[in-house]
């Protein structure tokens, strides 16, 4: 299944994995489409009333006050320029407007000679971990030589559970004990890989909230290590991000980039009910685009994001 | 970064000076305000109407009181508002006749059901219970080894189980539930915490399994375990929960961050259950009954200063921390020595940017959240660098720092003249500022004491 969905990270399947991530994020569109539909029926123009009930569509998958107005007031201005009467069409505009949000900073994964190294971070219970082991089953997929790295030496058992996941994936763990120096196990894995050419370094890292600066501090300290050893690293900062998230999301990709030099997020647990709309509040604030989004708890949950597919499972129609 | 709602009130309501009663015409600003507020703190925006619609009731046709400004009249009404929908029953824990108590975690992945079953298991060892804990969570990896770690750091007893190479699933889930409440009861514990593992409210699934669970250990009680960040569809998941499960209570956890918890607000109105406690950080002893005045004034944005207060006393050195405010507020002052042991201690708290968001911004604290934005941690590095490079009669004695030692010791800091000469400019400033609050009140006094100093550092 792994091999189909992921055939190439660059080029993705365009059809499954399109569909994959309508299906995940259906229920969030037939919400949003039903609640849409509901207030096109009630009016035969676009009037200031819809755009209300657009509005709070919006509010209600998280995008938060400030984006929805935003949004809203370039929705309104184009629609009355285009004189735009019916349901369908604004609803293509705001698709198109949401799209635009999400792809304007989609710029590609830089390549790298030496060992690629990603870490990646986020606040507690996010899908770190879980997310490591699925990414390291992508990259093996590819036919790359991957190596996790066990950097959260805090949490209880967190290290079994990343052991899980390298067994699973069928990839090469370093690791060291519960309490140990998670920068020391950070530069043992870069060493390791640059050793022995790895192609990709995979670093879970503790989960931590963003307003704690000493744990904060921390993760520049890890950054700071990887790039002594490797010039350009690390190659991505993937910040973990649960769908389900409300409005301290965006803090959260503030400090984190500001400590960890965010360079992507990934939105895990799409396939609750939860819309993940902060994504867009943070794509149009930070310029971070989403790189993957998680659908599952199982390792070929993880796919690459497709913002075309998102606004369109958001709006329906299309 | 963001403007307290007091302020912004303030503002809406400035058009109702001069008017002596409190309409729907001169409330609407007000209004909006209020709403968008909540919605900033991720209250349901079902709730949110809810909610607007009976401050609107109440509201009108009040009239302007002198002794506080409508802005504050209105802040009241909030208030008691979102009081009375999180309801004043809060930490009652309910104990079964016959032993054991039966405790019952449920919640979505990651919501913190591990941790918080280790910290009420600590909980209640301090009330002198004997507690036994149990993972059922056979799904994900690790899981039961987690909890085996956190039960052994509390000391807690802990029923492993023998998976015996079954397939995970329901049937070896059940199993593990009975053989534990079996061990509790043999081995004299009289309560039972059981750690599941993380679902969506809409695996069917794995919601049958909990409802299986429920019947086969008829717990006494049901907590729904929610993280704080949850935004709007917190309603989703609880209302799904509550339905299956009939949910005794709530615990919310990761509150040590700076979410506004609106999701409590949204999670009691969906469920009619009481938040029961707060989880406020990694460790077992980060657990505490809940409040519902303060997080009333976290989710309105107006600062959280019991909590701030509370963290400080358990943090902070408190002879250290009095010494330091009876010295700054007496004739004498503080000197650099001082002022960089308080440093270093506030530290210890947190980010300054988390700390100071917790003031409110009314009173004598105005104006500091809206700096928090712009505090450069590593400042704060710098400033204790240089004073670190001084010697340490110049720190006691900061009057005969000369220019020519001033350049000594921006290069021993690696800091540059200038930056001496404004912390040092700053210093006296603080000095004399917290002379003139040495006539202020007790709150006052007792916070500049733990605060020390954090005004004058903002630029
Ligand atoms: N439904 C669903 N569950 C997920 C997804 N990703 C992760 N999870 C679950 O979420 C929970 C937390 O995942 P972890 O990978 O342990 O999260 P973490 O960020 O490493 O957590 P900490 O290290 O404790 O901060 C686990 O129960 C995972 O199985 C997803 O995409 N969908
Ligand atoms: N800062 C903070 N972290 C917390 C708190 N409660 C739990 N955590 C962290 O949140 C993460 C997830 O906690 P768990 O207890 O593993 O969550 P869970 O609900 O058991 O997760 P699953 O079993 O995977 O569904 C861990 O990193 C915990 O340390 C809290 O109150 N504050
Ligand atoms: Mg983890
Ligand atoms: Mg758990």
């Amino acid at each position: 299944m792994i091999q189909t969905l992921f055939g190439s990270l660059d080029e993705p399947e365009k059809k499954s994995i399109f569909d994959r991530m309508k299906q995940a994020v259906s229920r969030t569109r037939e919400n949003l489409e039903q609640r849409i539909e509901g207030i096109i029926a009630l009016t035969r123009e676009v009037d200031e009333a819809t755009l209300e009930e657009l509005e709070q569509s919006l509010i209600a998958s998280d995008l938060g006050v400030t984006t929805t107005e935003e949004i809203l007031t370039t929705l309104r201005d184009h629609a009355k320029r285009q004189r735009i009467r019916d349901g369908a069409e604004l609803r293509q505009l705001l698709k198109t407007e949401i799209k635009a949000i999400l792809d304007q900073q989609d710029r590609p994964i830089r390549a790298v000679s030496g060992p690629q190294i990603i870490l990646l971070v986020g606040v507690n219970g996010t899908g770190k971990t879980t997310t490591a082991g699925k990414l390291a089953a992508v990259y093996r997929s590819q036919g790359k030589s991957v190596l996790l790295c066990a950097a959260d030496t805090f949490r209880a058992a967190a290290i079994e559970q990343l052991e899980v996941w390298s067994q699973r994936s069928g990839v090469e763990l370093i690791k060291s004990k519960q309490g140990g120096d998670p920068t020391a196990v950070l530069f043992d894995a870069v060493q390791v890989a640059k050793k022995r050419n790895f192609d990709v370094v995979i670093v879970d890292t503790a989960g931590r909230l963003h307003t704690k600066g000493g744990l904060m501090a921390e993760l520049d300290k890890m950054r700071r290590i990887t790039q002594r050893l490797i010039v350009d690293a690390p190659h991505e900062v993937l910040l973990v991000m649960d769908a389900t998230t409300g409005q301290n999301g965006l803090q959260q990709a503030r400090l984190f980039t500001e400590s960890a030099g965010v360079t992507g997020i990934v939105l895990t647990k799409l396939d609750g009910t939860a819309k993940g709309g902060i994504a867009v509040a943070i794509a149009r604030e930070l310029n971070l685009p989403v790189r993957y989004v998680g659908v599952g708890e199982k390792i070929e949950d993880l796919l690459p994001f497709d913002s075309e597919a998102f606004a369109e499972s958001l709006l329906g129609g299309g | 970064m963001f403007e307290n709602l007091s302020e912004k009130l303030q503002r809406a309501f400035k058009s109702l000076r001069g008017q002596g009663i409190i309409t729907e015409e001169n409330i609407g600003d007000a209004l909006r305000e209020i709403r968008v507020a909540l919605l900033e703190a991720d209250v349901n925006l079902n709730v949110v109407k809810e909610l607007v619609e009976h401050i609107r009731i109440k509201a009108i046709g009040q009239e302007v009181l002198t002794a506080l400004s409508p802005a504050e009249q209105v802040i009241k009404i909030v208030r008691d508002e979102l009081m009375t929908l999180l309801g004043k029953d809060t930490a009652r824990f309910q104990f079964a006749s016959r032993p054991p108590t039966v405790i019952l975690m449920a919640g979505l992945q990651g919501s913190g059901k591990t941790t918080t079953s280790g910290k009420l298991a600590a909980w209640l060892q301090k009330g002198g219970h004997r507690p036994m804990l149990v993972s059922v969570d056979v799904y994900r990896p690790a899981a039961r080894e987690q909890l085996k770690v956190v039960a052994a750091s509390i000391k807690a007893s802990l029923y492993e189980g023998d998976l015996k190479g079954e397939a995970p699933g329901s049937a070896l889930v059940e199993r593990l539930a009975k053989e534990a409440r079996r061990e509790a009861v043999n081995s004299g514990c009289d309560t039972l915490i059981v750690d599941t593992a993380g679902r969506l409210h809409i695996d069917e699934d794995l919601m049958d399994e909990m409802q299986r669970l429920k019947t086969l250990l008829n717990p006494q009680e049901i907590l729904f375990i929610a993280d704080a960040m949850t935004g709007q569809d917190a309603v989703r998941s609880a209302e799904e929960f509550h339905k299956r499960l009939a949910l005794t209570g709530v615990v919310l956890t990761k509150m040590d961050g700076d979410a506004r918890g609106g999701a409590a607000l949204s999670i009691r109105q969906v469920t009619g259950q009481p938040v029961k406690f707060i989880g406020t950080g990694e460790k077992p002893t980060a657990f505490e009954p809940f409040h519902p005045d303060r997080i009333v004034g976290r989710i309105l944005g107006m600062g959280d200063i019991m909590t701030l207060i509370e963290r400080a006393e358990e943090t902070l050195d408190k002879k250290k921390s009095e010494d330091f405010a009876k010295k700054a507020l007496s004739g004498d002052g503080f000197s650099l020595e001082d002022f960089r042991d308080q440093l270093r201690q506030i530290r210890k708290l947190g980010s300054l940017q988390s700390i100071m968001k917790m003031l409110p911004s009314v009173g004598p604290f105005q104006g500091i959240q809206q700096m928090a934005d712009q505090v450069d941690e590593k400042q704060f590095v710098r400033v204790e660098a240089i004073i670190n490079s001084m010697t340490p009669k110049e720190r006691n004695h900061h009057e005969i720092i000369s220019g020519n030692r001033r350049k000594r010791i921006a290069r021993g800091s690696g800091t540059s003249v200038q930056e001496v000469n404004q912390l040092l400019r700053q210093y006296a400033q603080m000095r004399k500022m917290f002379k003139t609050a040495g006539k202020g009140g007790a709150l006052q006094r007792r916070l500049m004491g733990t605060m020390g100093g954090m005004r004058g550092m903002g630029r």
